[in-house]
């Protein structure tokens, strides 16, 4: 009677704790998103979407070469990115072989687990080097390499999810398998697809680390790709490890801007990935 | 598609070359493929430059790399264990952290959670997973590290000043700091897979552990957890390497020291931290090749680690279904 007492004090104790990680963790963002909210807020203002950052110490100025740099370092990335997924993708579920196949998904993988910063230094021999400076182009290619795993194995897991009898029909009525692909096939997979890529461009749009030594950072807009630019994330690391109040106040806006951003990306492609399921079911 | 071209009779050459281009299914084929292809390229590749590279420093030391504490770049003597160190011990404060955490809330949230209360957590878990490092790093400056250096470090000093690992002046940033963002960035991936894997634990196995009297924790801790440990400790591998290879957050909490230190308050480096602070600033060849050479080692050390986590989390859904 007594052990039996003991097991259910055990058992409420216990359950109880696992009831206090899940709120503690599932609270973690809203405190993040609290502390930058309270902080950035009273930094948005026009300036800060219009205005080239002051030199050290002026109070004013705005971050609008770093959110453009930022748009145009995940174009570089997504132009990349994006057709090497989707097609590698389209290889892996419809006309891969066996071992081929395995092999790409298994370096894909390999891909994706490596740590930012070495994709960083890889970008940097690859194309800093040669060139001699840091440019837009270094930057881009460095994130696109991290899309390219995201994007590719979304496209090849949506096409498998693709039931079979769709293909069957298309080559029955006398369509190549090309046709087949692209007119039934990944339109079928367009939602899942689609989510891959946000989630992917998501990704991206929040790494500092690749960018440190090939995007590198710029006070001025730059003029060509082939210049040092600045970035967001790159901006954020800059000004928060700075001296001065006010560029702390412009990291605190940068970062709830880029939060913002990756959060809404986030939730959208969730959203687009439901609604394609109760399409689908309905 | 192949059997396309095998019905097409044999023809006269040029004939034969204007039916391979017409036949559409060849040329998407062989278009998809070097795609594909450029992704396994580029990963050898990776590795190619990362090795080139890091040639110099390689011939240099040899393998006493790895195991030289002195970092200077005056005498061009470069040791890497001070960071290898730093970053192990980081992800292990993380990974103490984080794993009862995770697991904890993992447990809650596939066992006990009503199917939408779990799916709306795990959803804000996983969106946690998104934000970016750089933006943590930016909370941790100027939130987490004054909050460690004034009351948790004191107080861990006056409560366990003891122990060597509580010892030295409060400084905010250092190991633990590190520790405890780590911590944050990696248990939604311990959340998320592990839920992932006790969810594939069979019904069956519940209800016959409740069923011989068990109460809900003995049959959850005893049954469900062991059935799906293979998954939860792949999602403690891949916690591991993501940890290991962190860059921006850790780099802005580590304090930059270069020593090698047994206090987790002391400031420490890590291997990331170590390649970020340096390489637009370092001087001299032999400097930069050492840097790209710890590159090459963090790269080794995740890559394994990622492998190792691959082969558990296909080992668990392996015998998941198989008891089905």
């Amino acid at each position: 009677m007594d052990q039996l007492k003991r097991r259910n004090i055990l058992n409420n104790i216990m359950l109880t704790l696992t009831g206090v990680c899940t709120v503690i963790t599932s609270s973690a963002l809203f405190l993040i998103l609290g502390f930058l909210v309270y902080n950035g807020w009273r930094s948005l203002n026009w300036d800060f979407f219009t205005k080239l950052p002051l030199s050290a110490g002026e109070v004013g100025g705005g971050l609008a070469n770093a959110i453009v740099g930022s748009g145009v370092l995940i174009v570089i990335a997504a132009v990349i990115g994006i057709p090497v997924g989707f097609m590698g993708g389209i290889y892996l579920a419809e006309f891969g072989g066996k071992t081929f196949s395995m092999l790409v998904r298994y370096t894909a993988d390999l891909l994706n687990g490596v740590p930012s910063i070495v994709i960083g230094i890889f970008a940097w021999t690859v194309i800093v080097v040669p060139l001699h400076h840091f440019s837009a182009w270094a930057g881009g290619f460095a994130l696109s390499l991290m899309m390219i795993p995201i994007g590719l194995r979304a496209t090849e897991q949506f096409l498998r999810s693709v039931p079979n009898s769709l293909r069957e029909g298309s080559l029955a009525l006398g369509a190549s398998k090309t046709r087949t692909v692209m007119s039934v096939v990944v339109p079928a997979a367009r939602q899942g697809i689609l989510t891959g890529m946000i989630l992917g461009v998501a990704r991206i749009a929040g790494e500092a680390a690749p960018l440190l030594f090939t995007s590198f950072n710029n006070q001025y807009w730059s003029k060509t790709l082939n210049e040092p630019t600045a970035s967001l994330p790159f901006m954020i690391y800059y000004l928060a490890g700075s001296a001065y109040d006010d560029w702390h106040r412009q990291a605190w806006a940068a970062g709830l801007v880029l939060l913002a951003l990756v959060l809404i990306a986030n939730i959208a492609s969730r959203w687009v990935l439901s609604r394609g399921a109760s399409a689908q079911r309905g | 598609m192949g059997t396309v071209v095998a019905t097409a009779p044999p023809q006269s050459r040029p004939r034969k070359l204007t039916a391979f281009w017409r036949d559409g299914d060849k040329i998407s084929h062989l278009v998809t493929f070097i795609f594909a292809a450029s992704v396994f390229l580029v990963t050898v590749f990776l590795v190619y430059e990362l090795w080139i590279h890091s040639g110099l420093s390689r011939a240099k030391f040899g393998f006493s790399f790895l195991t030289g504490t002195t970092w200077d770049p005056n005498t061009d003597q470069f040791g890497a264990l001070p960071f290898i160190y730093g970053t192990v011990l980081t992800s292990f404060i993380a990974l103490v952290i984080s794993v009862p955490l995770g697991v904890g809330a993992a447990i809650f949230l596939s066992e006990l959670a009503p199917p939408k209360l779990s799916n709306a957590c795990t959803f804000l878990v996983e969106l946690l997973a998104a934000v970016p490092s750089v933006i943590l790093g930016l909370l941790a400056i100027f939130t987490l590290v004054p909050l460690m250096r004034q009351y948790i470090e004191p107080f861990l000093k006056h409560t366990l000043g003891d122990l060597p690992l509580f010892q030295g002046p409060a400084y905010g940033v250092g190991y633990l700091t590190a520790g405890l963002i780590l911590a944050i960035m990696t248990f939604p991936f311990i959340i998320s897979i592990s839920r992932e894997a006790l969810l594939a634990v069979p019904r069956e196995q519940r209800e016959a552990a409740l069923a011989l009297g068990a109460t809900k924790w003995e049959s959850t801790w005893q049954v469900v957890v062991p059935f799906a440990r293979l998954g939860i400790l792949g999602s403690i591998f891949i916690a591991l390497a993501r940890a290991l290879g962190e860059t921006m957050a850790v780099t802005m909490v580590i304090g930059n020291d270069t020593g090698i230190h047994t206090s987790l308050l002391s400031p420490g480096y890590t291997i990331a931290a170590m390649i970020a602070n340096n390489f637009t600033e370092a001087t001299g060849d032999i400097f930069l090749s050492s840097l790209v050479e710890l590159g090459l080692v963090l790269f080794a050390l995740t890559m394994v680690l990622n492998a190792g986590a691959q082969l558990l989390i296909i080992a668990t859904t392996r015998k998941g279904s198989r008891q089905d």
